[in-house]
């Protein structure tokens, strides 16, 4: 394929992702912008009144980034998974099989639809945290970046998914068991400094903590691990969970008897 | 100029255990109309599987107008267009999208791929249908739209799957006369098919596969002058006694019920000498048809003596 070709081929899988999270937004977007309303009403207005902050931040700040990141986490991943299992269900997955379209132009297409779906997300459940607190940004750059590589990664995992479901359950599984706990031990709710030691050194073990506490530093400026740290951390998740993808669809992996 | 399909030594072990295919050696020259026959579980769709790319080969080489589609897959996967058995589009999707992201998926552009798939959407009668979601299609729509999607990057070869299984018998035939057209512009076409009057109406040659080999491929001409005995069913007006059923039976003539009889001629043997026979024995004739067409029984003939 030339590259003219590629790019058509990209695009098309893109605006066919986009067009359908877009086309059923009641499943899709507002789900998460409801649960997000309710934990900012409930933890950051009922019970964050009665909580100390953490330095000169109330509680219904500190805890904006992480439910941000953690609509940000569910939306890109289920998007792919969800997309990518229906159409292996439904056999349509056949169309790209029998093109000439490349390995990676079918994984860049679908991640780039988890992405967009996480993205819009993301800035729906910033926007209504503005009726709740105002926002600090310490350093936009970060914020963008955090939000962006955290999308891009679950996306990949969504994929990742995806591909190995082989029923419904397959893909309702990992969100659930996988990466619920995982996001709210991730320091979405606390810093990891109020734990015991013991539980500090397991969360390290945890991806989600960097990326949430990446993209809280972003805008607060504060953080339990190091930002350097957690940029390597998930930028090398991502190198390896795209590869991964790639080998798969090149091998045919549950794609091809 | 390479053949629109060359296929050698393909084996193709399922991981569950089943041998499907056996080592396959198949040629198809380019501008072919080519029929590839044989019982369930014979192969047929296995074959086409590994040809565009559902299914792993195990061993063996498949070039499609000469590309390697191990080694220069995309080459190969853009030069075939194929109408599967099963369905597999999204059924929320609707027509219109489904052909025109097919093209996408080929590196198309949009400002290209819809006059095309007006153009053929208009030739197989599905354009009032454009913006249906394709499960609001009958089946025999459904093919069609395969059929569309198939061809909307304007492949060299095009390979259908039971094109017509579930299609009424006017569709069929219109069916019939857009792939004769198709074939006769230059594009090769190889067709599974259960219904063997398809095969002999349409292919000028024919592979018949069964349990995972060909045992017999050729120009279905030869094929079916090779024949040496054909059968015909004969109608009688009055019942058959006992002495006459005897009689009969030594010359290899057999009773069906006591109004019918079948008999198998042989090459030399014409139709008279068998009614001039049936006369002698004051055996009178209503009516007589062939029992089968002559490629289904070449087809029953080699398919069951294995
Ligand atoms: N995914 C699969 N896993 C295991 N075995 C399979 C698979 N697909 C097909 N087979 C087996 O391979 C053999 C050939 O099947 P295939 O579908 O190629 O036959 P076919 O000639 O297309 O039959 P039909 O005329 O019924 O469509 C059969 O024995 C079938 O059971
Ligand atoms: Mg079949």
């Amino acid at each position: 394929m030339t590259t003219r070709e590629m790019w058509v081929a990209y695009m098309t899988i893109v605006r066919k992702e986009s067009v359908r999270f877009l086309r059923i937004w009641p499943q899709t977007l507002l789900p998460s912008v409801v649960t997000t309303t309710l934990y900012y009403v409930v933890f950051g207005t009922f019970i964050g009144s009665q909580i100390r902050g953490f330095g000169d931040f109330s509680y219904i700040q500190f805890i904006v980034p992480g439910l941000v990141m953690m609509a940000v986490i569910t939306n890109s991943f289920s998007n792919v998974a969800g997309s990518f299992f229906g159409s292996k269900f439904q056999k349509s997955i056949e169309e790209l099989l029998v093109s000439p379209i490349t390995p990676f132009l079918v994984v860049a297409g679908y991640v780039t639809g988890g992405i967009l779906r996480g993205l819009i997300t993301g800035v729906l459940v910033l926007s209504v945290s503005l009726f709740f607190t105002h926002l600090t940004i310490h350093s936009l750059i970060l914020t963008v970046v955090f939000i962006f590589l955290t999308s891009l990664l679950f996306a990949l995992a969504g994929l990742l998914n995806g591909i190995y479901a082989k029923d419904f359950d397959g893909v309702s599984i990992v969100p659930t068991f996988v990466l619920t706990p995982l996001t709210y031990l991730g320091g979405v709710f606390y810093s990891i400094s109020a734990l015991p030691p013991i539980w500090q050194k397991i969360s390290l073990w945890n991806p989600i903590l960097y990326m949430v506490n990446g993209f809280r530093y972003g805008f607060l400026g504060v953080s339990d691990v190091g930002v350097g740290e957690s940029l390597f951390i998930l930028m090398s998740l991502s190198v390896a969970l795209l590869f991964a993808n790639i080998y798969l669809f090149k091998t045919g992996r549950g794609l091809r008897t | 100029m390479p053949a629109a399909l060359s296929v050698k030594q393909l084996r193709k072990v399922y991981p569950n255990g089943v041998v499907a295919l056996k080592g396959i050696d198949l040629v198809v020259p380019e501008g072919e109309f080519f029929g590839l026959l044989g019982p369930n579980g014979a192969g047929k769709t296995t074959i086409i599987g590994i040809v565009v790319g559902l299914v792993n080969k195990t061993s063996g080489t498949v070039e499609v107008l000469g590309h390697d589609v191990d080694t220069e897959t995309s080459q190969a996967r853009a030069s075939v267009g194929i109408v599967p058995q099963e369905f597999n589009f999204s059924i929320f999707e609707k027509v219109i999208n489904i052909v025109v992201d097919q093209a996408g998926y080929y590196g198309i552009p949009r400002s290209v791929a819809l006059p095309r798939a007006e153009k053929y959407l208009k030739q197989l009668g599905l354009w009032e249908k454009r913006n249906s979601a394709a499960r609001m299609l009958s089946g025999g729509m459904k093919r069609r739209l395969m059929i569309v999607r198939a061809l909307i990057h304007e492949p060299k070869l095009l390979i259908l799957d039971e094109p017509t299984a579930g299609v009424d018998i006017e569709l069929r035939r219109e069916m019939w006369v857009f792939l004769k057209e198709l074939n006769t512009a230059g594009r090769t076409i190889i067709l599974t098919t259960h219904y063997l009057e398809e095969a002999e109406q349409l292919c000028r040659s024919v592979a018949i596969i069964h349990q995972g080999e060909i045992v017999e491929q050729g120009l279905v001409k030869d094929l079916l002058s090779q024949m040496h005995i054909e059968t015909f069913v004969f109608d009688l007006e009055a019942p058959l006694t006992s002495e006459v059923e005897k009689l009969l039976a030594n010359f290899g003539v057999q009773k069906v019920d006591s109004h019918t009889i079948e008999m198998s001629l042989g090459k030399d043997e014409t139709l008279n000498d068998a009614i001039a026979a049936l006369n002698r024995l004051d055996i009178r004739v209503r009516s007589m048809r062939n029992k089968a067409n002559r490629l289904e029984e070449l087809f029953l003939h080699l398919t069951k003596k294995i």
